[in-house]
């Protein structure tokens, strides 16, 4: 079934996603016939039709739908802009009637501002459209599964989102870019006691009762393997494994500020090391933003479109940046179609030659940590971070697992962890959609696999 | 333009609901200006305009809402149907069957000294052009940057019981900033992180020097590339507001959040160490530990009338003498847990639902000065501004860096380290709370960021603390 046939579920009628895509197009076209001299406007549109519904011990905590259209302007002429958002309503003479005071807000405030020397935004008059079609469940199915799910001993906590997500671009020069997509995501775990718990994410585009039933089984096994007497680590060094999930976190601190332009020139990057001193991580270790394998749109802000890949790390070592058109202006190098806060949307992390199957024969004798929570930095030009162990981790004694381990803080270096002291990475990369809702769904993923590590430093 | 949405919002607004029945409109517009001078350069000025509305059903048992930008009558419309139509398929299915909320009338405002409609466009510029010049002062100061935000939010929330609050806040945000390098060491210095926001106009720039901190923070930022680590090991600990703020928040506020102590963050946030029986009789923290939750703050980031579920605005003892007292929930939440809480039901705009939030989370001030809390300090390290903040899903095990330390040796402040933090437990760190300082070193403060909740908001809250002394803490400094 369509989008257009499927919005998100008690979407008004006629207020499809395909009529979003049309009224974007023709209100910048409009607004095109509203400028004056030699004036340029581009446009942003990002928005949703989605379904929230909060679970907490199998029960609905908060259900409802949000419909939101955020409208970016930046009216320019020569090399002085502003800019501003607003939200649409989607009633014409409405928001044409906004957009109208918008443009003549921005003129009187240009007016004020200087030239603004790294100003840069495509000119191209390319028109692309990516759309992604879904067989959406309707919520009462989610409704009924989640509840089966939650039966018996299981305490479910999580989060179902649900729904269309579209993203625009485009200019008063003729550019037209769209890329929406309906999708769903069941993002939960599910708990003992206290702070035990297994974590899963079932997401996509066609919701799968079997595929959904495998998940749950998989969570209920792991609170069979959490239903033991845990056991308290003392701080030290540990062999572990690092589940995608726990490496994907390691990943993301990483990439704050760690592989953008701006950041590498002003000495902020947490990868300082690597570039000031040709430190390297290990040689299996490639790491990439690959558009093409995720699911964020494939052009940015400004209107500049993102290749497929660009490798950041190769083999260990540093290669390439994110480059944003305002930070390729100023630091005068081409841009790489990156968002301006030049982080990845998509990282991809290579696979190693490590087998999945039999990792706990690999690991021995140490830990299997599931996932880590709530990273920062303990010394930042050494990329030094901390964090805590959190779910499904356990004590591993010669290739069985013995116990679920009490949560622990690492305060470790990447180069250790990805450098000298990694065993090897799993032979397959796990697929993971961000299920983060800050402002409006992510469209991020990673694609991450496991690690073995020879020795994790824990503090706490 | 509000009287003619009122109307709006009283007439879609469903009076067939029955027994139990509730139902609820929140508008929310807000409207922001982002001002930055980036080593010279003015960037890009960010406008934003944003208005929509949520509404919220209870009916039947159960309990629906739709967010919607499109406040036309039949976008209205649309959304009340679409809520009730959630209302009707969780009926049975909900952590509580029937609403415990009021219909509530009144009104708030901001208070405003010196609005900033008062300095034009191009005044706010020089001043942070003004500023950027006396950050970036040195070669090694490789990157700078000086920063001014200012929003207005309006909200209004309808009931079908005849409820009608509405709420105008004004808010600004000041930031200063300044990185030097040398080689593979950075340090960055600013105007108190991002914590020195309130509410009000141009005055809220003066209430932490922001036109005299410039030269300073670009000082430090230098005196930072020469400083030794901080060394390793148990010692004192004395935190500057600007420090104690997070760590009030991370290790008080978000395990007092009575909605994770229910449960409903354990996927998402965590949940919390504090558990319902606590209440009343746990040792949280020494006899010098007084805690409050207090939206009445004037001029404070989190300060308000009544939180968005129409809750009037109390101030409330958390924390008294060191003794837990009450968990921070809102009327939900406290129908859920059978407990008293406070008024902190919040959005943080129109596009969510209200959960329970910190608003204002306060440290009283104590009798000490600045002078007899160091004075007393045989070893031990002064820490300013927080860089870095990481707890784990129970709020208990945590590990906070900071951007700048001074040693203390002798009961003197003697010299500079860099990377600077410290770790403990929640459960037992404010046990070791050994001397507060009084009103002169007492600071209001906030955060704009503070994240939470499934789907996730990001929401303002404010801190007020004076400068505090821990005993015995394990101390740490950064890589060689």
């Amino acid at each position: 079934m369509s989008p257009e046939q499927n919005p998100a579920v008690g979407g008004p009628a006629g207020d499809t996603v395909g009529d979003v895509a049309s009224y974007f197009d023709e209100l910048v076209t409009w607004a095109t016939g509203h400028l004056s001299g030699e004036e340029v406007l581009t446009a942003t549109l990002g928005g949703e039709n989605s379904d929230f519904v909060r679970f907490n011990a199998g029960r609905v905590r908060q259900a409802g739908s949000v419909r939101q259209r955020e409208l970016g302007l930046d009216l320019i002429e020569g090399n002085r802009h502003t800019s501003s958002t607003l939200e649409l309503t989607q009633d014409t003479e409405i928001d044409r009637a906004r957009v109208l005071r918008t443009l003549e807000s921005l003129r009187e405030q240009r007016a004020m501002v200087p030239e603004d020397p790294y100003l840069v935004y495509s000119t191209s008059d390319v028109r692309t459209s990516t759309v992604r079609r879904a067989d959406l469940p309707e919520p009462a199915t989610v409704l009924g599964e989640v509840g089966e799910a939650a039966s018996g001993p299981a305490d479910l906590v999580g989060i179902y989102a649900a729904g269309d997500s579209f993203d625009g671009f485009a200019s008063s020069l003729g550019q037209r870019n769209w890329a929406q997509s309906a999708t769903f995501s069941l993002d939960w775990s599910m708990h003992l006691r206290a702070d035990k718990a297994a974590k899963n994410t079932y997401a996509g585009f066609d919701w799968d009762h079997d595929a959904f039933e495998t998940k749950v089984e998989w969570s209920r096994r792991q609170l069979r393997a959490l239903d033991r007497e845990p056991i308290s680590l003392s701080p030290g060094g540990y062999r572990v494994f690092l589940e995608p999930a726990a490496l994907r976190d390691i990943l993301e601190i990483m990439a704050w500020g760690g592989f953008g332009l701006k950041s590498h020139r002003t000495r902020q990057t947490p990868l300082l090391q690597m570039v000031t001193e040709g430190t390297r991580l290990h040689p299996t270790v490639t790491i990439s933003e690959n558009t093409a394998a995720g699911m964020a749109p494939d052009f940015q802000e400004q209107g500049f479109s993102r290749p497929d890949e660009v490798v950041l790390i190769s083999e260990g070592e540093y290669t390439g940046w994110l480059i944003s058109p305002r930070s390729g202006r100023e630091y005068g190098v081409e841009n790489n179609g990156a968002a301006s806060h030049e982080a990845p949307s998509s990282i991809d992390m290579a696979p190693g030659p490590l087998p999945r199957e039999g990792i706990l024969e690999e690991l021995g004798t140490g830990l299997y940590i599931g996932n880590l929570w709530y990273l920062n930095f303990s010394d930042r030009s050494a990329c030094r971070t901390t964090g805590m162990t959190r779910f499904g981790t356990f004590w591993v004694d010669q290739g069985e697992i013995v116990a679920p381990v009490n949560v622990l803080r690492f305060d470790d270096t990447a180069y250790n962890l990805l450098g000298q002291q990694l065993v090897g990475l799993t032979d397959e990369a796990e697929f993971m959609a961000d299920p983060s809702s800050y402002f409006r769904r992510s469209s991020d993923s990673a694609r991450v696999p496991g690690a073995l590590v020879a020795e994790m430093r824990f503090a706490l | 333009m509000l009287e003619t949405l009122t109307d709006r919002f009283r007439s879609v607004l469903p009076s067939d609901l029955g027994a139990g029945g509730y139902a609820s409109i929140r508008y929310v517009q807000s409207r922001s200006e982002g001002l930055s001078v980036r080593q010279g350069v003015v960037q890009p000025v960010r406008n934003s305009e944003e208005a929509g509305a949520m509404v919220t059903v209870w009916s039947g048992g159960g309990l629906g809402y739709a967010a919607t930008s499109d406040l036309t009558p039949s976008g209205l419309a649309t959304a009340v149907d679409r809520a009730r139509e959630w209302a009707h398929i969780t009926s049975g299915l909900g952590v509580l069957a029937e609403p415990p909320l009021a219909h509530t009338v009144g009104e708030y405002s901001s208070p405003v000294e010196r609005p900033w409609s008062d300095t034009t466009l191009t005044e706010r510029l020089d001043l942070l052009r003004r500023q950027d010049e006396l950050l970036g002062v040195d070669e090694r100061i490789v990157d700078w940057e000086a920063g001014l935000a200012h929003r207005v939010v309006d909200t209004m929330m309808v009931t079908n019981g005849g409820g009608m609050v509405t709420q105008h806040y004004e808010s600004t945000f000041p930031s200063l900033r300044a990185t030097a390098n040398e080689g593979a060491n950075t340090q960055t210095r600013t105007y108190g992180g991002h914590a020195f926001c309130g509410q009000g106009g141009v005055e809220v720039l003066d209430r932490h020097g922001f036109s005299d901190a410039a030269p300073r923070i670009a000082a430090q930022a230098l005196e930072l590339l020469s400083a030794p680590n901080c060394p390793t090991g148990v010692m004192d600990l004395v935190l500057a507001p600007d420090q104690m703020i997070l760590q009030i928040h991370e290790s008080i506020g978000h395990p007092l959040e009575l909605d994770r102590i229910l449960g409903d963050e354990r996927n998402y946030a965590g949940t919390s160490f504090v558990t319902p029986d606590m209440f009343g009789s746990y040792r949280y923290g020494s006899d010098l530990l007084n805690v409050t939750f207090d939206p009445t703050v004037p001029g404070q980031m989190a300060s308000y009338g009544f939180d968005d579920d129409g809750t009037p605005a109390r101030r409330e003892y958390l924390i008294e003498k060191g003794v837990l007292q009450r968990p921070m929930g809102g009327r939900i939440s406290q129908a859920r847990a059978g407990l008293r809480g406070v008024s902190n039901s919040r959005a943080c705009s129109w596009n969510r639902p209200p959960m329970d939030r910190m608003a204002n989370l306060n440290v009283e001030p104590g009798e000490s000065s600045f002078e007899e809390l160091i004075s007393s300090v045989e070893r031990g390290v002064y820490l300013e501004t927080n860089n870095s903040w990481s707890i784990d899903d129970s709020r208990n095990k945590f590990q906070f860096g900071t951007e700048y330390g001074v040693m203390i040796e002798n009961g003197e402040l003697t010299h500079t380290v860099r990377n600077p933090g410290y770790r403990g437990i929640s459960a037992t760190f404010w046990r070791s709370l050994s001397g507060v300082g009084d009103h002169s070193t007492w600071k209001v403060m906030g955060t704009p960021n503070c994240g939470k909740g499934e789907p996730n908001q990001v929401i303002e809250v404010g801190h007020a603390a004076p400068v505090c002394r821990f005993s015995d803490v394990e101390v740490f400094g950064g890589e060689q």
